[in-house]
């Protein structure tokens, strides 16, 4: 039956489990690299991770990043290094979430949180300055009260923190970047270190089992 | 209201409501029961009409892999309430080159036959209402199947004359479209209707009804093409996918409605659902026994004495209407969520070339059944009907294709390059 084959097919749709979620009152896990809006990271040791090298500036597409550098106090200095983000200010009315900032950035100052749902209801409020950006003292995005941070775990994102130069996600060598406030070392994405325990675990048995054949092929060497 | 109560006056003795042959003048009681009866008949379909724009939400969007309406009342069921009060507080807009009159007239032409469709719908057997007997339906004119018939028509009326007064190019596309379906949709919708009352022998609903007592249906008694024929012609009557021609949203916006906003967008709304569900409950009528059931499940269960639920699962009861209205309905529904919608030119193919023959022979093999008086003479009278109505369909079949043949090779004569090469088949 030719003609009525597509009756089925709807019909047997109707039993079929949805894919819309019931959104604002269910909100589906986020992706672990999700493309939220950024933040500003800083060291451990609570300085800023961002010197005002304008590289993000420069990569955006949006042209919706501002950033003025300026010398570090040496007394009192706000980044580790020679200078520091004086400036920082991010329109979110242009910014496309493309992570281009988060790649140029030469210090891993700029990372991308899991906060997508924020509905401001002025254009002051759409431009993000330090005061917005820069996590606070516990390491994590300061939530705006327009901001809705429900529906991840954590909201920090697995951004693209390349496990190895090559860009091998399991890559499980040493880190590439350095710690964040609050949080030490991060790893790329959480749910790694279940596999660094178990490749540790697979390594040592490895390990073990050569050890043991050891005296038989010692001759070889 | 008034024409059900005018109707009452004139041709109360023939009507066959016991309310109405008790006298010759409507006062006091029978005149409130007939009142009350035409508000309950309002009430009904604006309730339906609520919950049919629900549940076509809501079946569409199960089989679209999506929710639907879930914010208004428990499983969105007020949804219809908020949309239709957004709608009339509104600001009402006329376009600029609009005839004004005509503009304000044509929602009414909509709205208002799709509700008097509704009055010679039978809803059920008879009731005891404050010692007066009375039928359960509006009003049971002698001529009630084609009362509805001509209303359907006036209803064209009102999308025709919606897109012409809009001064709009998109809505007197619209317009022009559903004038051409539902004028030759109507054809086969009158064809096939024609052989329900050929089979019952009277136009009135409630002598067609009383002819399907028992398993005796149309559906089967008329042996399913004036069925099929009128449910096709039907849902291309109503304007409803798969013949949305005349509100095709990807070519003319909107169609007739187009310019319309407000109060009279919302009677535009309410007139095409309210049209399905009297449709669904014309063809219950006509074709599915109505209101009557071929058994009688209170005796059944042995409840026939308990007083309301006797009557609510007896042999006739409004509850069965509304067990195959809502199963129509769902056809409805689901015929939406499948079909794709029909090119303009398949469209009248279909109802000229295949609906229109096919329910006009069908007539006449049903005709040649009733005409014989014995066994042997109805036998033979069908037979000669079948070889006359075989021999006109291949005669039909035969031109249409000399007919399709011939443009054909126009086009390809027309359109072929220099060096003889034809193009393919477009």
């Amino acid at each position: 039956m030719g003609y009525l084959d597509g009756f089925k097919v709807t019909f047997a749709e109707m039993f079929r489990d949805r894919l819309t979620e019931a959104y604002p009152d269910t909100i589906r896990p986020k992706p672990e690299r999700f493309h939220g809006r950024p933040v500003l990271n800083r060291y451990e040791d609570g300085m800023e991770k961002c010197i005002g090298c304008e590289l993000c500036a420069g990569v955006c597409p949006a042209k919706c990043i501002y950033v003025r550098g300026a010398d570090n106090d040496p007394m009192d200095p706000t980044s580790p290094g020679e200078r520091y983000g004086f400036v920082y200010e991010i329109n979110y009315l242009r910014c496309i979430h493309c992570d281009l900032c988060v790649e140029a950035c030469p210090t891993e100052a700029i990372t991308e949180s899991k906060i997508f749902e924020f509905a401001f209801t002025n254009r002051r409020d759409a431009i993000y300055t330090k005061d917005e950006l820069v996590v606070g003292n516990d390491g994590l995005p300061k939530v705006q009260p327009w901001e809705d941070a429900r529906g991840a775990e954590s909201p920090i994102s697995g951004w693209m923190r390349a496990t190895s130069p090559g860009g091998d996600a399991n890559y499980l060598g040493k880190t590439l970047w350095s710690g964040d406030l609050g949080a030490g070392t991060r790893s790329a994405e959480p749910g790694q270190e279940v596999e660094v325990a178990e490749r540790t675990a697979r390594l040592s048995q490895q390990a073990a089992a050569v050890a043991e054949h050891e005296p038989s092929n010692g001759g070889h060497h | 209201m008034s024409i059900s109560a005018s109707l009452g006056g004139v041709l109360a003795a023939e009507i066959g409501d016991p309310l109405l042959a008790e006298g010759k003048y409507l006062f006091g009681m029978p005149l409130l029961i007939i009142v009350a009866k035409a508000i309950l008949a309002f009430l009904i379909c604006l309730l339906s009409v609520v919950f049919m724009v629900w549940a076509e939400r809501k079946v569409i969007s199960d089989m679209q892999d999506r929710i639907g309406p879930n914010r208004a009342g428990p499983w969105g069921l007020l949804q219809t309430l908020a949309d239709g009060t957004k709608l009339f507080f509104k600001e009402a807009l006329f376009p600029d080159r609009a005839d004004k009159m005509v503009f304000r007239l044509a929602p009414y032409l909509s709205a208002v036959p799709a509700f008097l469709t509704f009055a010679v719908i039978p809803l059920g057997g008879t009731a005891t209402i404050f010692g007066h007997d009375t039928i359960l339906q509006l009003a049971d004119p002698p001529m009630g199947v084609l009362f509805s018939l001509a209303v359907s028509s006036i209803a064209v009326y009102g999308i025709m004359l919606a897109g012409w007064a809009s001064g709009s190019k998109y809505p007197l596309m619209g317009s022009v479209r559903a004038s051409a379906q539902m004028i030759s949709y109507e054809a086969a919708l009158g064809l096939s209707l024609a052989a329900v009352v050929l089979g019952a022998g009277s136009l009135s609903t409630q002598s067609i009804v009383a002819a399907q007592s028992g398993w005796n249906w149309n559906l089967w008694q008329l042996i399913f093409v004036p069925a099929v024929v009128f449910a096709i012609a039907g849902t291309a009557e109503l304007n409803r996918p798969p013949f949305d021609l005349v509100e095709a949203e990807s070519e003319l916006v909107g169609g007739f409605h187009t310019e319309y906003s407000s109060a009279r967008f919302a009677m535009f709304y309410l007139a095409e659902f309210m049209n399905t569900i009297t449709m669904s409950a014309l063809i219950a009528t006509l074709f599915l026994g109505g209101p009557t059931m071929p058994f009688n499940l209170a005796a059944i269960l042995r409840l026939d004495n308990v007083t309301f639920v006797g009557a609510l699962i007896g042999e006739s009861s409004p509850l069965w209407l509304l067990i195959k209205v809502m199963g129509l309905c769902f056809t409805y529904i689901w015929m939406r969520g499948t079909l794709p919608r029909f090119r303009y030119d398949q469209l009248m193919d279909l109802g000229w070339k295949k609906l229109i023959p096919a329910s006009l022979l069908w007539l006449l093999i049903l005709a040649a059944r009733e005409a014989g008086d014995s066994r042997a003479e109805k036998f033979r009278n069908v037979l000669i009907a079948f070889i006359v109505a075989t021999a006109v369909a291949g005669l039909l079949f035969a031109a249409m294709r000399v007919g399709r043949r011939t443009s054909e090779e126009e086009f390809a004569a027309a359109t072929s390059h220099a060096d003889g090469r034809r193009p393919g088949r477009f």
